[in-house]
């Protein structure tokens, strides 16, 4: 028997040497991420301190119990002749290790609890920011400013479907990021418009679920500027793994300047509503839009995915009336993946997006809708 | 006439009516463990189709629709197809024998319990094939998503209930036989302690199955007959599922696991020549963690937004149970210091599902940290932690079962060599698949997302080569099972040297009928 075990335990050295091996050149190549990611917040420093102890103080066990099991295996083998032992109880011994492990957790939970008060205290804060999880995109508005904006993937599909060399930031870019003030208590008022999605961005210490009907309350003061990434961490749906979060930290100032431009653009494109929108303009402006917002669904070849998600080439709603068709996309459709759109998208985007869908895969119809039949219905 | 007699006993139908018909606990534990086997394929298929596409950065062989119900699925079938009919099978097989029974108490009904198996489980992977595919919403089943899925949920809501009835009969069976069969002065607190967490585990089972029936029939009649349970815009809460869900699904963890340490238990003492250290206080914690397993479930949902002081509850009761787990290992340990120790496959496989259930057990203590959870909550770090428990506690412990009793029940030992390529081409493949997940978890990367960052992509690589090898490994599994069952050195009735028990007292393999008179206890 134990010729055999030297044996086979031989052969699996081998095996685990040449997995190795294999694997060699990747570790030399790899930027490897073994703990969490750099803190930029109080919170989040506290977080990994707090992971780091309770991490120690679980090897220093598992060293120390298995220490003595793998004793145990070397020396009291029965092939080296050892006798057993009779003994099978000691109630003193039974007590202390049911004692000593009681105050450890004790001495561990101390810290836990005020790290978690403090992650609850939410008052005093300088700025709230609303965030809403939409499958699969995040909405975001500055509640006090009065800006609002979606914030969606900007990894090019090509990159997803290995046509195209992938960025350093595959997978956690976006058109639009998250700016916000270093120095200032941001409040976040979290909630989720269709399904359960979770906000989370390592480097700020925050997760927090965006659930239906349901506002949760975190905070976060960013230590310095710097680009912050995340992903949401709810499974939402298809496309859960392609709704990032950016969040962008700067300068008070730069904050300010940067809120004054958005509202100058909000101003710009209500004016543009007014015009009539040429046919070129709307189809080139709502392939844009449908590339950004539809694609996931309806897909690049607007056939969308058969038994989940209608195609749109050649479809009744597409093809049928004008009125039906923006009905359908500025007010969704209850108990089904489509979203309303009215809030999200703003005249200029409903009307191109619906031309551009009345015209592309094959539909079309000629059919032409202008902001300023959007914006009737809006009423 | 007395030898007429027992032949007439041993006689049984031949063909498929012996084992549709039957009501023998030894058949039908064969049956449940069979049907395990079937599931642990089809579920392993899934889960390497998760690692292949995995393998690196982009979408190269299914679409992230079709992974989701991948990964839906595997949590399912491994639950409630492969590791929960496992240790039914083993309780069938094994308690009657354990405690000098003839059978178990309900015969007609063990049979029922098993038949609603296989239709359960073909109708789970026939959403696969309903309009729209299987629920893509993860085993947690979670409304609003799961409101949104096709019909393809309600075959799993169907399927979950008919697993669940068949486990509700099966914990009912176990419960009347333990109670009411033991030889007699066969008491309690004498009874082997695999006979002991499988009486705990019942119970278990019978007060958490039915609240997830409750729960997916909400699902149901939410999805189709106009209630709002979980609807928000309704004047439901979708927190509630979760709630109602883990109020049934931590005991399930429990469920899962303590036969495991009931296997342990019996597979270490044999092993190391020496009686169990500790057996009351190895029978009272089991009994701790069960009731402190209906007192934790909020633990799986930090995230939602609890009030400060539920999240403390729910933290400091958590972290209790690290006190019950934490003596039993002690007890293993103790069982195994000072003993004759020899390391054949059943021994190889205990010792290795104690130390790596610790790890899994030791960074289920890390996620009950409230605060720390916020930032391991939903990464590859749980994902890393649920694998370390339920297949290092439970998965190893039915291999390490099978190898321990399997000579019993055909009178053949297993080849020695092969158990042990077996055993550490397990041991390569799992640590290999799922160590490297817990560095993917710390650095940041989401559970149940079909592509990554690329800073993700060596430790996926390294998953994906071990996922690969553990599949392989369980192919041997196959083919050392079959040829023990086929052939192989005699067996003797006590088997190993140390072994302990009235399943020892019967011949190899064990006749068809054992002790129809009962066995005398010292």
């Amino acid at each position: 028997m134990a010729k055999w075990f030297i044996r086979t335990t031989r052969a699996a050295v081998a095996i685990v040497a040449a997995v190795g091996m294999l694997l060699i050149p990747t570790i030399a190549a790899a930027e490897y991420g073994f703990d969490f990611q750099r803190p930029v917040t109080e919170i989040a420093h506290d977080l990994l301190w707090l992971h780091h102890l309770i991490f120690i103080i679980c090897v220093i066990i598992f060293v120390g119990v298995f220490g003595v099991m793998f004793y145990s295996l070397a020396a009291h083998r029965k092939s080296r002749g050892h006798k057993a032992a009779t003994f099978h109880e000691s109630t003193r011994l039974e007590v202390v290790w049911t004692i000593i492990p009681f105050f450890i957790l004790v001495g561990m939970a101390y810290p836990s609890t005020t790290t978690l008060l403090k992650m609850d205290d939410v008052t005093n804060s300088d700025l709230t920011v609303k965030i809403t999880g939409h499958q699969w995109k995040w909405q975001y508005e500055y509640l006090d400013q009065d800006v609002s904006f979606f914030s969606v993937l900007a990894t090019p599909q090509a990159q997803i479907h290995n046509e195209a060399k992938k960025d350093p930031h595959y997978l956690l870019e976006v058109d639009k990021p998250l700016v916000l003030p270093v120095g200032k208590k941001v409040r976040f008022l979290v909630t989720g418009a269709d399904v359960i999605h979770a906000w989370w961005v390592p480097q700020l210490g925050l997760k927090k679920d965006a659930i239906p009907g349901f506002i949760n309350e975190i905070w976060a003061r960013i230590d310095e500027p710097g680009t912050y990434r995340g992903q949401c961490a709810e499974l939402c749906g298809k496309d859960h793994g392609y709704m990032p979060i950016v969040v962008q930290a700067v300068s008070d100032e730069e904050f300010k300047t940067w809120i004054g431009e958005q509202k100058k653009l909000k101003v710009a494109a209500a004016a543009a509503a007014e015009r009539s929108w040429s046919k070129e303009e709307l189809i080139e402006h709502g392939k844009e839009i449908y590339n950004k917002t539809c694609v996931a669904c309806h897909q690049a070849n607007g056939k969308g995915v058969p038994g989940v998600f209608p195609a749109i080439a050649g479809s009744k709603i597409a093809t049928g009336p004008v009125d039906g068709h923006l009905n359908i996309v500025m007010n969704g459709k209850p108990g089904t993946a489509m979203q309303a759109f009215a809030g999200q998208l703003n005249d200029v985007d409903l009307a191109a997006v619906v031309s551009y869908e009345r015209n592309a895969f094959g539909n079309n119809t000629g059919d032409v809708v202008q902001p300023s039949q959007v914006k009737a219905l809006r009423k | 006439m007395a030898t007429a007699a027992t032949a007439h006993h041993e006689e049984h139908p031949y063909g498929i009516t012996r084992w549709l018909y039957t009501t023998n606990h030894k058949d039908i534990g064969t049956l449940y463990l069979w049907f395990s086997f079937a599931m642990a394929i089809v579920g392993g298929t899934m889960a390497l189709v998760i690692r292949a596409e995995l393998w690196q950065p982009g979408l190269q062989i299914v679409e992230p629709g079709f992974f989701n119900q991948m990964t839906a699925l595997h949590g399912l079938i491994m639950v409630f197809g492969l590791v929960m009919p496992a240790f039914v099978g083993l309780a069938n097989w094994q308690i009657p024998m354990m405690i000098g029974a003839p059978d178990m108490a309900l015969p007609r009904m063990n049979n029922w319990s098993f038949w609603i198996l296989p239709p359960a489980g073909t109708l789970l992977l026939l959403s696969l094939f309903a309009p729209g595919g299987a629920p893509q919403a993860g085993w947690t089943l979670y409304p609003p998503l799961t409101i949104q899925m096709g019909m393809g949920m309600d075959f799993v809501i169907l399927s979950v209930h008919m697993l669940g009835i068949s486990s509700v009969l099966g914990s009912i069976n176990i419960i009347a036989t333990i109670l009411n069969m033991r030889a007699p002065g066969l008491t309690l607190m004498k009874m082997p302690l695999f006979v002991w967490t499988w009486l705990v585990t019942a119970f278990l089972l019978l007060a958490a199955i039915p609240v997830l029936a409750g729960a997916v029939t909400m699902l149901l009649t939410d999805r189709h007959f106009g209630t709002h349970f979980f609807n928000a815009a309704g004047g439901g809460d979708p927190v509630m599922f979760q709630h109602v869900f883990w109020f049934f699904g931590h005991p399930e963890v429990y469920i899962l696991v303590l036969p495991a340490f009931g296997v342990f238990s019996q597979i270490i003492p044999t092993f190391s020549r020496k009686p169990l250290f500790g057996y009351e206080s190895m029978v009272y914690a089991t009994m701790s963690i069960a009731f402190l397993s209906f007192v934790v479930w909020a633990h799986h949902m930090y995230t939602v937004g609890m009030p400060t002081a539920g999240e403390l509850f729910f933290m400091y009761t958590t972290m209790m149970i690290a006190v019950p787990t934490g003596v039993k290992v002690f007890n293993w340990v103790a069982t195994m210091w000072r003993g004759s120790l020899s390391f054949e496959t059943p021994m190889l496989y205990a010792i290795a599902g104690v130390f790596l259930f610790t790890i899994g057990g030791l960074s289920g203590l890390m996620l009950s940290i409230t605060p720390a959870d916020f930032q391991y909550h939903d990464t590859y770090f749980v994902v890393a932690h649920f694998h370390y428990v339920i297949f290092a506690g439970s998965v190893l412990a039915i291999i390490g079962a099978v190898y321990y009793w399997m000579p019993k029940w055909t009178g053949h030992m297993y080849n020695e060599t092969l158990g042990k390529w077996h055993f550490w081409l397990t041991m390569i493949g799992f640590n290999l698949t799922f160590f490297p997940q817990h560095f993917l978890g710390l650095a940041g990367m989401p559970r149940r997302i079909p592509d990554y960052a690329l800073q993700f992509t060596e430790f996926n690589q390294w998953s994906t080569v071990g996922a690969f090898i553990l599949a392989l490994a369980q192919l041997l599994f196959l083919y050392i099972v079959i040829q023990t069952i086929r052939g192989g050195e005699k067996a003797s009735g006590r088997v190993w040297e140390g072994a302990e028990g009235l399943e020892w007292t019967v011949p190899s393999p064990a006749p068809y009928h054992t002790f129809a008179t009962p066995p005398k206890i010292r």
